[in-house]
C-alpha cells in the first residue's frame, strides 16, 4: 500500500465518519444497536479480504524473519514515539497525574531505553498508561455515537473513529521531528501492528473465519472500550444472570 | 426465565451440599463450607487459580498438555454448570437433564480448548491478584495480566460468596458468560436448534 493511498483512505474514512455523524440520530448511550449494519458488514468483509491478501501474509513474514526480542523493540519504539501524543491527551483531559507519569516514562525510555527500543520504565514502576483522543472526547462529554467498522482499523464508534483521525494528524512528535525521520514512528507503528497480528494470530484468525465474527467483534469492542473508559453500562443481561445465581 | 433456571440450579446445589453435610463429608472440604465465604477467601481462591494458570503458561508444555491442565483448573475452581447453562441460555429450557449434563461436559472441553489454546500467546506473561470488592452477594476479584511488550490488562473474576466458585471472568470488560451466550446461541442457530448435534460437535472439538 502506498503512502498516498493510505493517506487518501484515512481522509476518506474521516469524511465517511463525518457523513455518518451528520446523519446520525440521537446517539445510544449503551446497548449494541447498529444502525449502519449493512455498511459495517461490507467494511468488515473488505477488512477480512485485505487481511487475507496482505496483512496476514506480511505479518507471518515479519514474525518469522525477526526474532521476538527485535519485534518487541520495534513495538517499544513505536509505543514510546506515541507517548507525546498520549501526554497531550492526558493534559486535554485534565489528567495531570497520567501526564506526569507518561512524561517521565518518555524521558526514561528515550534516554536509558535508547530512543525507546527498550522499555526500561515499566521495570521501575512506570508502566504503560495509554490514552487517545476518543477518550478525550469522552471526558469532554461527547457521546459514543453509532457503532462503525473502519477500513484497516476495524471496530470503532463515531467518537473513537474521529479520535483516531485527530491522533493521526496531530501527533506532536511527528510535528516536531525533522523531515528525514518524520515517518519513522509511523513505519514502526505499522510493523508493531504486524507483530500483534502475528502474536495473536490464532485469536484473530478465529474472528475472521467465524461466521459470527462480525457480531463478536462488535460485542468485544464495545464492552472493552466502555470498560476502559469507565462507562457504567446498565448491563441487565449479566446482572440478571448473576442475581439468579445468588438466589 | 433465567431467574427460574438459576433457582433450579441453586436448589440442586443446596440439595447436593446438604446431602454431603449429612454424610459428614463437609468437614473435610473447608473450601465448600455452606456459610458465605469472606472477601479474603474469595481472593485466596483466585490466588490459587492465578498460580495454577501462571504455572501452566510458563510450563513450556505442549498445547494439548496445557489445554488438559486448564480444563482441570476450570473444573476445580469454576461453577462450570452455571457458566455452561447460562451460555446455553433460554434455548436450554426444553433440554432434558441428560442433555444438560452432556452439554455441560462438552462445554467444559470446548472452553478449555478455546481459551487454553491461547496460552501460547501468553508465554512469559504473568497474572497478579490486585484487589477484591464485594458487589451484592458476590465478590469481584481484580487481576492484572502482564505480557511482555504490552500494557497490562484486567481480568475480573466473579466469585460467588455462596460456594466460593467463580461464575464468570471478565477480560477487560468482556464477560465470558456473555460472549459464550452469543457464541453458543449462534452455533445452535446454525444447527437449527438441534442441541444433540451441538453437543456432538462440541465433543469432537
Amino acid at each position: 500500500m502506498t503512502k498516498t493511498n493510505f493517506k487518501a483512505t484515512v481522509v476518506l474514512a474521516g469524511l465517511a465518519l463525518m457523513g455518518l455523524s451528520a446523519c446520525a440520530s440521537a446517539p445510544a448511550p449503551s446497548g449494541y444497536s447498529d444502525p449502519h449494519e449493512d455498511q459495517n458488514r461490507w467494511t468488515h468483509r473488505a477488512n477480512v479480504k485485505l487481511d487475507r491478501a496482505l496483512v496476514s501474509p506480511a505479518s507471518n513474514t515479519y514474525g518469522t524473519i525477526l526474532p521476538q526480542p527485535v519485534r518487541d523493540s520495534v513495538s517499544s519504539f513505536s509505543d514510546n514515539a506515541s507517548l507525546p501524543g498520549v501526554v497531550a491527551n492526558n493534559l486535554l483531559q485534565g489528567n495531570i497525574e497520567d501526564a506526569v507519569h507518561n512524561t517521565v516514562r518518555f524521558a526514561f525510555n528515550s534516554t536509558l531505553g535508547l530512543l525507546g527500543i527498550f522499555d526500561v520504565a515499566t521495570g521501575v514502576g512506570l508502566e504503560e498508561r495509554d490514552s487517545d483522543f476518543g477518550e478525550t472526547l469522552h471526558v469532554w462529554g461527547a457521546p459514543e455515537g453509532d457503532y462503525v467498522v473502519l477500513p484497516f482499523f476495524g471496530p470503532s464508534t463515531e467518537r473513537d473513529g474521529f479520535g483516531i483521525l485527530v491522533d493521526f494528524v496531530l501527533n506532536p512528535l511527528s510535528l516536531a521531528l525533522p523531515t528525514e525521520v518524520k515517518h519513522l514512528p509511523k513505519a514502526a507503528w505499522v510493523l508493531s501492528k504486524f507483530g500483534d497480528r502475528y502474536q495473536f494470530s490464532d485469536t484473530i484468525d478465529e474472528f475472521y473465519e467465524s461466521e459470527d465474527g462480525y457480531d463478536l467483534m462488535k460485542l468485544y469492542y464495545l464492552d472493552s472500550r466502555r470498560y476502559e473508559l469507565g462507562i457504567e453500562v446498565e448491563d441487565d443481561e449479566l446482572e440478571d444472570l448473576y442475581d439468579a445465581y445468588d438466589g | 426465565m433465567m431467574r427460574m433456571m438459576g433457582n433450579e440450579i441453586s436448589m440442586t446445589r443446596r440439595a447436593f451440599v446438604g446431602g454431603l453435610a449429612g454424610l459428614g463429608v463437609l468437614a473435610a472440604m473447608p473450601g465448600r463450607a455452606l456459610a458465605a465465604i469472606s472477601a479474603g477467601q474469595a481472593e485466596s481462591l483466585i490466588n490459587k487459580v492465578v498460580a495454577d494458570i501462571n504455572s501452566i503458561i510458563n510450563s513450556g508444555g505442549s498445547e494439548s498438555a496445557m489445554i488438559k491442565k486448564f480444563e482441570g483448573v476450570f473444573a476445580k475452581y469454576a461453577d462450570v454448570n452455571f457458566i455452561a447453562l447460562s451460555a446455553l441460555g433460554p434455548d436450554g429450557r426444553s433440554a432434558s437433564s441428560g442433555q444438560k449434563s452432556a452439554f455441560v461436559k462438552a462445554f467444559r472441553g470446548y472452553i478449555a480448548r478455546r481459551y487454553g489454546s491461547r496460552f501460547r500467546e501468553f508465554q512469559g506473561g504473568r497474572i497478579d491478584v490486585v484487589s477484591t470488592k464485594q458487589v451484592k452477594s458476590r465478590f469481584e476479584v481484580l487481576t492484572k495480566t502482564t505480557l511482555k511488550g504490552h500494557s497490562p490488562f484486567d481480568v475480573v473474576f466473579i466469585v460467588s460468596s455462596k460456594n466460593g466458585k467463580f461464575i464468570d471472568m471478565q477480560v477487560e470488560g468482556i464477560s465470558i458468560v456473555k460472549s459464550e451466550r452469543k457464541e453458543i446461541g449462534a452455533m445452535l442457530d446454525r444447527r437449527k436448534g438441534d442441541l444433540n448435534r451441538l453437543i456432538a460437535d462440541l465433543q469432537k472439538g
